[in-house]
């Protein structure tokens, strides 16, 4: 069997169909799409029709409602860092712990700024409390950003909620929608959203191009100035043919939404069940009942997810794991300590993420594959013996550095 | 994913002595479960000649930490307790053809729960002098508590001074930032203000003393020893290296069989580098031996 690509949030395999509608913009239509000749004729068209593209996907009101940028940490930063230019006098940002770094560690940049930045918790099933975001909005806030999909779990937030509840309290709202773009559908035109981040390579589009969606009307500051480039919004010269694969890469996703909610799910959902049903001791994190339809991560308990991965990689099998190792930090990943999993547990998480490229028969081999993998690193693992394991494992060893 | 060496892949694929001893008579157990690294380790030493006749090992971790700890019990199995306690943390990295900078406690958690069995045997209670803290300088594998240390010690002002003191940020550069983090933090807490141009804090002398300028003749014995302990490694890899000329601080090196025209060949010269100026504590810079006929030619007419 050839190799098996179960790491789709981590990022996904560029679709032929995109690939084939990218290179006439590298070795033809290579021209400044600002310029007055042949060689860039056909390039503002292009990127105009790639803009109404990622509009359908997202459901936007106006295709200039989409600025190009090159990454989703690149729109995320010019969203926050937008708001707190145009507010000047507003000192708090709302977010969550379990956002993902480009924007935890751009809100602990701006904590050292003097910024008031409340990260709202999460429970054990990586749920938020609404009541509590209520009381947290006021006119001190510049911006609330909120993930709509958790990359780790795939746990879906309510956005859309929380995004009518800051307009009502006239709070900015961005969310990084990254992991659900392309995955659940949206209609963003029906919702209170001012901003949103999307990354090309989630999606079977090319690394290096991610959009910054922008609520017509919404206060707005460039993170980088230059050129007339997406109306002065972000200048740089246009990346036209990835903006060109984006494109198509939205208008597939827009086709496969379906099949990524019933198809990608089922084999999300075979998976899943084969694996709690085969394996003790191991269970689903995230809210089971609101998530991404491709993602799924469990928790092994008492061993170590890197060496997971690494008998999983020999078996020709690919994903990635929350454990502190895999990331060369002295945690477990920061989602999995907001919703206060054992580490016993936490480090051994895994996430298998799905595509529309992924098969049935592919997940009966992992299937085939993961009980054994789990049995033989449990025998190495102190807190085992023999089939199960052993009494009161966080006390029968408990190793600690004086 | 980690570039981890054939060895330790060896090691955690098949890995030797799993599982605890039966009958064993002395126990270490080491690490944190929140770090996600313990190990526990067993042995069966002979009463009479303190010979550890088994070995086992316990691991909860990752890949290295598991081939750490496998290649642990090879080496020790059949030593005294006092060989044993001479092993280091280096030797289990070196058996393992090396590990990545951020894998590196994994070979101090080995021999810590070796110095742990050892002191259960003996009925002696051991005491850890484990700081671990978030890994800063990548290229000399230094971390923040013990620049915090450091810092607070030696009253360290700037990056230089951390870098003089602790090699930290000394290599790439790219931790420089994190490093005024920390130097901001300890001096706000001791009440003063970091200024990135304060005057350079003065080594302690023994370090100058060291840093005595080597002569010529003793700079190049040095850089050939240096050579010489790297050169087992160079050559598993199908590679050599040998030593063409030293001018200043110079050395112009041959780099042979599969190292030459080796895409890695740059990075061996920069870990060779790197390796000479731990060694010989100043600043040495090596140079491909082709680029030599370069030099001499500029200088031939200038």
């Amino acid at each position: 069997m050839t190799d098996i690509y179960l790491d789709n949030n981590a990022t996904t395999k560029v679709d032929p169909a995109v690939v084939d509608v990218m290179i006439p913009y590298f070795l033809e239509q290579y021209g400044n799409p600002s310029s007055i000749h042949k060689f860039a004729d056909g390039v503002a068209r292009g990127l105009k029709h790639a803009r109404q593209q990622v509009q359908a996907l997202i459901g936007c009101e106006h295709d200039s409602e989409i600025i190009f940028t090159s990454c989703g940490t690149e729109s995320n930063s010019t969203a926050i860092l937008s708001a707190i230019k145009a507010q000047p006098n507003k000192k708090e940002i709302i977010t969550t712990t379990v956002e993902h770094p480009a924007i935890l560690s751009l809100c602990d940049y701006l904590e050292k700024d003097g910024y008031t930045i409340h990260r709202m918790p999460v429970d054990k099933a990586g749920r938020l409390n609404l009541n509590a975001y209520k009381n947290l909005l006021s006119d001190e806030v510049a911006i609330v950003s909120v993930m709509w999909a958790n990359n780790e779990t795939g746990t879906i937030f309510p956005v859309a909620e929380m995004a009518a509840l800051a307009n009502a309290a006239g709070v900015m709202f961005h969310t990084d929608a990254v992991q659900a773009v392309g995955k659940i559908p949206m209609m963003l035109q029906d919702t209170k959203i001012d901003m949103l981040s999307l990354s090309g390579h989630k999606l079977h589009a090319p690394k290096g191009i991610g959009v910054l969606y922008l609520r017509r009307g919404t206060r707005y500051r460039p993170l980088l100035r230059g050129g007339h480039q997406e109306r002065g919004r972000r200048a740089g010269t246009e990346n036209s043919a990835s903006i060109v694969g984006l494109g198509k890469a939205c208008e597939l996703a827009l086709e496969y939404i379906e099949y990524e909610n019933t198809k990608v799910k089922a084999m999300r959902d075979r998976l899943e069940r084969g694996i709690t049903g085969q394996i003790p001791h191991c269970f689903v994190t995230g809210d089971l009942y609101n998530r991404l339809p491709n993602t799924s991560d469990i928790a092994f308990e008492y061993i170590e997810g890197e060496s997971i991965l690494m008998l999983l990689n020999k078996a020709g099998i690919a994903a990635s794991s929350g454990s502190a190792c895999t990331s060369g930090s002295l945690e477990p990943s920061h989602v999995m300590r907001a919703m206060d999993i054992p580490y016993t547990a936490a480090h051994g998480t895994i996430r298998f993420s799905f595509s529309r490229y992924n098969t049935m028969a592919e997940v009966d081999e992992v299937l085939k594959v993961m009980p054994g993998i789990v049995a033989n690193l449990r025998k190495l693992s102190p807190y085992w013996d023999g089939d199960a394991p052993v009494a009161d494992p966080e006390k029968a060893f408990a190793p600690t550095y004086a | 994913m980690w570039d981890y060496s054939d060895k330790v892949k060896e090691h955690f694929f098949n890995p030797k002595n799993a599982g605890a001893v039966v009958d064993a008579n002395a126990t270490g157990e080491v690490g944190s479960i929140s770090c996600g690294d313990a190990l526990r380790l067993t042995l069966k030493v002979d009463d009479d000649s303190e010979v550890i006749l088994e070995a086992g090992f316990q691991t909860f971790g990752c890949g290295s930490a598991i081939a750490s700890s496998s290649v642990l019990t090879e080496i020790i199995k059949g030593m005294t307790l006092d060989e044993a306690l001479k092993v280091t943390n280096q030797d289990i990295a070196d058996q393992l053809e090396g590990l990545p900078p951020e894998k590196m406690h994994c070979s101090v958690m080995g021999r810590e729960a070796l110095q742990a069995a050892i002191a259960n045997y003996r009925g002696e209670e051991w005491k850890d002098d484990h700081e671990e803290g978030a890994l800063i300088c990548k290229c000399f594998a230094i971390d923040a508590v013990m620049i915090e240390e450091m810092v607070w010690a030696n009253k360290l002002r700037t990056v230089e001074d951390v870098t003089n003191f602790t090699k930290a940020g000394g290599g790439c550069a790219s931790c420089h930032e994190d490093i005024e983090a920390i130097l901001e933090k300890v001096l706000t807490e001791k009440g003063e203000k970091f200024d990135p141009n304060a005057a350079l804090v003065e080594q302690p002398a023994k370090v100058a003393a060291v840093k005595a300028p080597l002569t010529n003749l003793q700079r190049i014995k040095k850089i050939e020893q240096v050579l010489e302990s790297l050169r087992p490694a160079l050559m598993a890899d199908g590679g050599d290296a040998e030593l063409v000329e030293v001018i200043g601080n110079t050395a112009y090196v041959n780099m042979t069989g599969a190292c030459n025209g080796c895409q890695m060949a740059a990075m061996t010269i920069a870990g060779i580098q790197q390796r000479l100026m731990e060694v010989m504590g100043e600043f040495i810079k090596v140079v491909p031996a082709a680029e030599m006929s370069k030099l001499v030619n500029i200088e031939a007419i200038s």
